[in-house]
């Protein structure tokens, strides 16, 4: 009677908007692993001797492990013989000191992408460590922050010019054994974000990076640390786009965040990596680790993000409550549409007394896609009338997707207190309907109800990230209608 | 520009079904400019569903006949397209959408509305100015402008955000489907007193009713009595009355005999 299923075909076949490759000339190792390879990062990074031991370390642990197979994703074998562990703009042997310096190219990408650079750190005022296939090219309001004490920088910049710092806290939250993933991390790692926010200081302005893969087969293995000391605050904000291509591309990165006493971390994540055709070729793999530990009394560690990309996903930013009264949040929106594949979750280990936690996890699957909340909440003997609240919503778009909960919980302590809600439901014909018949698209409408389900997720992140995170969530969603 | 007695609907002969089942068995009707129907009948009859195809609901198989809008062919009208030419359908059911701010769809309604006609869209403070004086006049709260679409509202509360609705879309034909049932006494005069501030030449109402309360005090210009999924009777307002008196059976006996 309408032209809606076309439409919605149509809208389907819509190609992923940010597909495209800048041509820079890498300087690139060739495919394959080895201790020679590992060596050879460390060596091309000029890092201290206790860096290489460490990366060596982990590649000796990951040649005894073997990829993990519980998650609800399938995929074929990944040839890790195969892929190219470091490549780096052309002029990353002296790095640019302003914008000025920054390849003219690489700032048309981030034009392209929708994020003037320079123009978005100088109205926001928000620093943007921008990193550029695994090395750092541009870093912005560094004055501010250095007038300030945080330091925030490259990783490499890190290693360099904080090196104790580094070889306080790398490693500490995410061992380099944790899991294969991490352990590959730890030995290839190129680069990444080092934040340091000194006792008592309030970080005077949110961080944010934007991460991007661009050379082709080359997997990105990105490093995080965030440290907060004593009282201090700090927001971190991480988007992501990728180029298109037809190769799956693996992505492996590890963050680790640590809160001292009384400190707090957000750190809030947008992730819109290619996630393959409609027919399910290409897309990134991201395989990530992303851990932080409330190490001192009173800290508290918030995990906000919005997963819309990735042929597969398998996440779970977690929180470890070590210490006294401390709190963990995780607030997720995972969206997997055509066939992507999303095995997301958290997990929450209360190890400290009268520590709380908090999740709230909103899946939307649509197309073929399979969507997992996987949440682990651990109540250690020691953890004293600890607290937490689990909330699992499922929204499922068309009868061809399919949404799984696997919650788990493990209580040792007598006295906690553990809560789990639990929602499946489908974009009802009846609320679709109901938005038509008052004049609005089927496209808005589907953002709306969406946007609705998705709410409270969407109140925790920045401002200007929830706009974006509203905008992403529409491109991704255009057209499922089921 | 629109007169009294231009017709705005034109139903000939349309029948409908749903899940292999007909439901609607060859209708006939027409709608002036100016004019309020009322469609009376008995539970199963056809009239929602009569309510739903001219909406353009998915769910229903148009098998024969046509409907005209203002000359248009409705049937070959999306949903969208037929509410942003001015047809409005107050529901029977509303339906929640959580997280949805109420006032934020119908915004978005009337934008669709206006940039479907050309017109410049409507700001958030004009917005808000004018949908705050449709509330007063509905006798609604302002906590109406921070709730979610019909989320947790009672039945009465999600009738009267109908009205609401209609009255900022300001549409040329309204279909009113059961807005009455569920509304206790006083409620059903505050909904009436909304139905009839929209009466005007240019427009015209179709009231799906069950009961002759409504039509106390919304008085119509014809009634017809729906069954089997056909219009048996037809009649000015007196013809309301005697149903109710006599029942349904009275009109069913009288077409068979």
């Amino acid at each position: 009677m309408s032209s809606k299923s076309q439409d919605v075909e149509a809208l389907i076949a819509q190609k992923y908007r940010h597909g495209f490759v800048t041509d820079i000339e890498s300087d690139s190792l060739p495919p394959g692993l080895d201790e020679g390879v590992v060596a050879a990062i460390s060596r091309k990074k000029h890092e201290p001797q206790f860096l290489l031991d460490w990366r060596l370390k982990a590649f000796r642990h990951w040649q005894t492990m073997r990829e993990p197979a519980w998650a609800q994703v399938h995929y074929k074998p990944i040839d890790y013989q195969d892929i190219s562990y470091y490549s780096a703009p052309r002029a990353s042997s002296d790095a640019p000191k302003s914008l000025d310096e920054v390849d003219p190219k690489l700032l048309a990408t981030y034009a392209k992408l929708g994020i003037p650079l320079h123009e978005r750190a100088r109205l926001a005022g928000v620093a943007v460590d921008a990193v550029f296939d695994s090395v750092s090219v541009a870093t912005t309001f560094k004055e501010k922050l250095a007038k300030a004490g945080v330091i925030f920088c490259s990783f490499s910049d890190a290693v360099r010019n904080h090196p104790k710092l580094v070889e306080q806290y790398l490693g500490t939250v995410v061992p380099t054994g944790d899991n294969f993933f991490a352990a590959l991390n730890s030995a290839v790692f190129s680069d990444g974000s080092f934040v340091y926010v000194p006792a008592g200081v309030r970080c005077p302005m949110e961080l944010s990076t934007y991460f991007r893969i661009n050379a082709a087969k080359t997997g990105q293995f990105e490093r995080t640390l965030i440290v907060a000391a004593e009282g201090a605050a700090v927001s971190y904000l991480e988007g992501c786009t990728a180029p298109m291509r037809d190769e799956n591309q693996l992505h492996a990165a590890v963050v680790e965040l640590v809160a001292l006493d009384d400190a707090q971390i957000k750190y809030s994540t947008v992730q819109n990596w290619y996630p393959g055709d409609e027919n399910g070729i290409g897309g990134i793999y991201n395989f990530v680790t992303k851990r932080g530990e409330c190490r001192g009394r009173n800290s508290k560690i918030s995990w906000t993000q919005v997963e819309t990309g990735s042929a597969i996903t398998w996440k779970y930013p977690s929180c470890v409550l070590k210490g006294d009264n401390s709190v963990g949040e995780f607030y997720s929106v995972a969206v997997a549409n055509h066939y992507q594949q999303a095995d997301t979750g958290t997990k929450m280990i209360h190890i400290g007394r009268n520590t709380r936690s908090t999740i709230v996890s909103k899946g939307i699957s649509a197309g073929r896609a399979q969507n997992t909340y996987r949440g682990l909440v651990k109540i250690a003997q020691s953890a004293e009338g600890a607290r937490n609240f689990t909330q699992c919503d499922s929204l499922l778009m068309g009868g061809r997707c399919a949404a799984h909960t696997f919650p788990y919980m493990e209580v040792k302590n007598p006295t906690a207190t553990v809560e789990h809600e639990a929602s499946t439901s489908k974009i009802g014909e009846d609320q679709l309907f109901y938005c038509l018949q008052r004049g609005i698209s089927a496209e808005d409408a589907v953002n709306m109800i969406v946007s609705g389900f998705c709410k409270v997720v969407f109140k925790e992140l920045p401002m200007e990230f929830a706009v974006e995170a509203q905008n992403l969530l529409s491109v991704s969603l255009e057209g499922a209608v089921g | 520009m629109y007169f009294w007695g231009r017709e705005l609907l034109n139903i000939v002969n349309l029948s409908a079904r749903v899940a292999g089942k007909t439901i609607l068995n060859g209708i006939d009707l027409s709608v002036n400019a100016g004019e309020v129907h009322a469609i009376m009948g008995p539970n199963g009859s056809g009239k929602s569903t009569l309510a739903q195809v001219l909406a353009g609901r998915e769910d229903y198989d148009v098998t024969g006949g046509s409907a005209k809008f203002e000359g248009r062919d409705l049937l070959a009208m999306a949903p969208e397209e037929r509410a942003r030419a001015g047809l409005f359908l107050g529901f029977q059911y509303p339906v929640e959408i959580p997280g949805v701010n109420n006032v934020y769809l119908l915004k978005a309604a009337l934008n669709a509305k206006r940039k479907a006609a050309g017109e410049p869209e409507v700001d958030a403070y004009e917005f808000l100015a004018l949908i705050k004086q449709k509330m007063k006049f509905m006798g609604m709260s302002e906590s109406f402008l921070t709730r979610g679409v019909n989320e947790g509202f009672s039945g009465g509360e999600k009738k009267r955000n109908e009205i609401l609705q209609m009255l900022v879309l300001e549409p040329r034909l309204a279909i009113l489907d059961e807005t009455d049932s569920g509304l206790d006494i006083d409620a059903l005069k505050i909904v009436a007193k909304g139905i009839n501030s929209l009466r005007d030449p240019a427009r015209a109402i179709v009231l799906v009713t069950h009961y002759q309360r409504l039509l106390d005090y919304i008085v119509p210009d014809q009634v017809h009595v729906l069954s089997g999924g056909r219009i048996l009777k037809s009649g000015d307002k007196s013809l309301a009355l005697e149903l109710e008196n006599r029942g349904y059976d009275w009109v069913q006996g009288s077409s068979t005999a």
